[in-house]
């Protein structure tokens, strides 16, 4: 099970911090993570936000880099304001 | 970004009660040593927000490891950019009311200029950096605060700038 985090406005929207996830098998990545994520929790898009960063298990990645099943996966918005 | 070691004394915490002014400052005298000058800066609620409506809260969110990460590495490059003798960095998370301290940065230096400087810069780089999610809420309910252009070029200064001694 990957834990998944939601950051900012986003925990408003998915409307919890985090969850834990069976990622499908044809989940092995960042990129596609973001868009099944983004699909299957009604985030209608704006996971796709090139400003909303990934870190895996506390570091900031690229899309795409290699997600696990025993991952603890963040969506970070941008941080600051105010 | 500049990462070579420091001489200076550098403190990086997050806070869930509220700061400590006095006492952190003291803490900070007794640690740097030899120092000239001192700087601190405090972060304050305000009771209004942008809008103009009175403000109840305000609500840090952070990242369970990530945040402390991030104060931690601004105030050890903030060290290693300025001739300083020793840095605090204190940063709130959770619920504040108007008028708590967000952040306190207090810089000890030889003399006056790399103090302002290096407090300066600190908070440039926490508005933008620092891994934190705002929040307000009032009679208007509750809104996210967005990063703002202004905080983005204040920070970019930094990029051109030489490092004041």
């Amino acid at each position: 099970m990957a834990r998944i985090l939601y950051f900012g406005k986003l925990s408003s929207i998915f409307g919890e911090m985090s969850e834990t996830a069976d990622l499908p098998a044809s989940i092995s990545d960042t990129a596609a993570l973001r868009t099944w994520i983004d699909q299957t929790r009604g985030f209608d898009g704006v996971l796709l936000h090139p400003s909303v960063r990934i870190a895996v298990n506390n570091e900031i990645v690229p899309d795409p880099s290699p997600v696990s099943d025993t991952d603890e996966i963040a969506f970070m918005p941008p941080v600051g304001g105010g | 970004m500049n990462d070579i070691p420091t001489g200076a004394v550098v403190c990086a915490e997050l806070a869930f009660t509220s700061i400590e002014s006095a006492a952190r400052l003291q803490e900070l005298r007794q640690r740097a040593m030899g120092y000239g000058a001192l700087v601190s800066f405090e972060g304050v609620v305000r009771p209004v927000t942008k809008q103009g409506e009175p403000l109840d809260r305000l609500i840090l969110d952070h990242h369970p490891r990530m945040t402390v990460s991030s104060l931690e590495r601004i105030a050890r490059e903030g060290a290693a950019r300025f001739d300083i003798c020793a840095l605090s960095v204190v940063h709130r998370a959770g619920a504040m009311a108007p008028g708590e301290i967000i952040v306190l940065v207090a810089v000890a230096s030889d003399h006056r200029r790399a103090a302002f400087q290096c407090a300066d810069y600190l908070m440039d780089r926490l508005k933008t950096e620092a891994v934190f999610w705002k929040r307000e809420q009032g009679p208007f309910g509750e809104r996210w605060i967005e990063p703002t252009q202004r905080d983005t070029e204040d920070r970019e200064r930094w990029n051109e700038e030489k490092t004041g001694h």
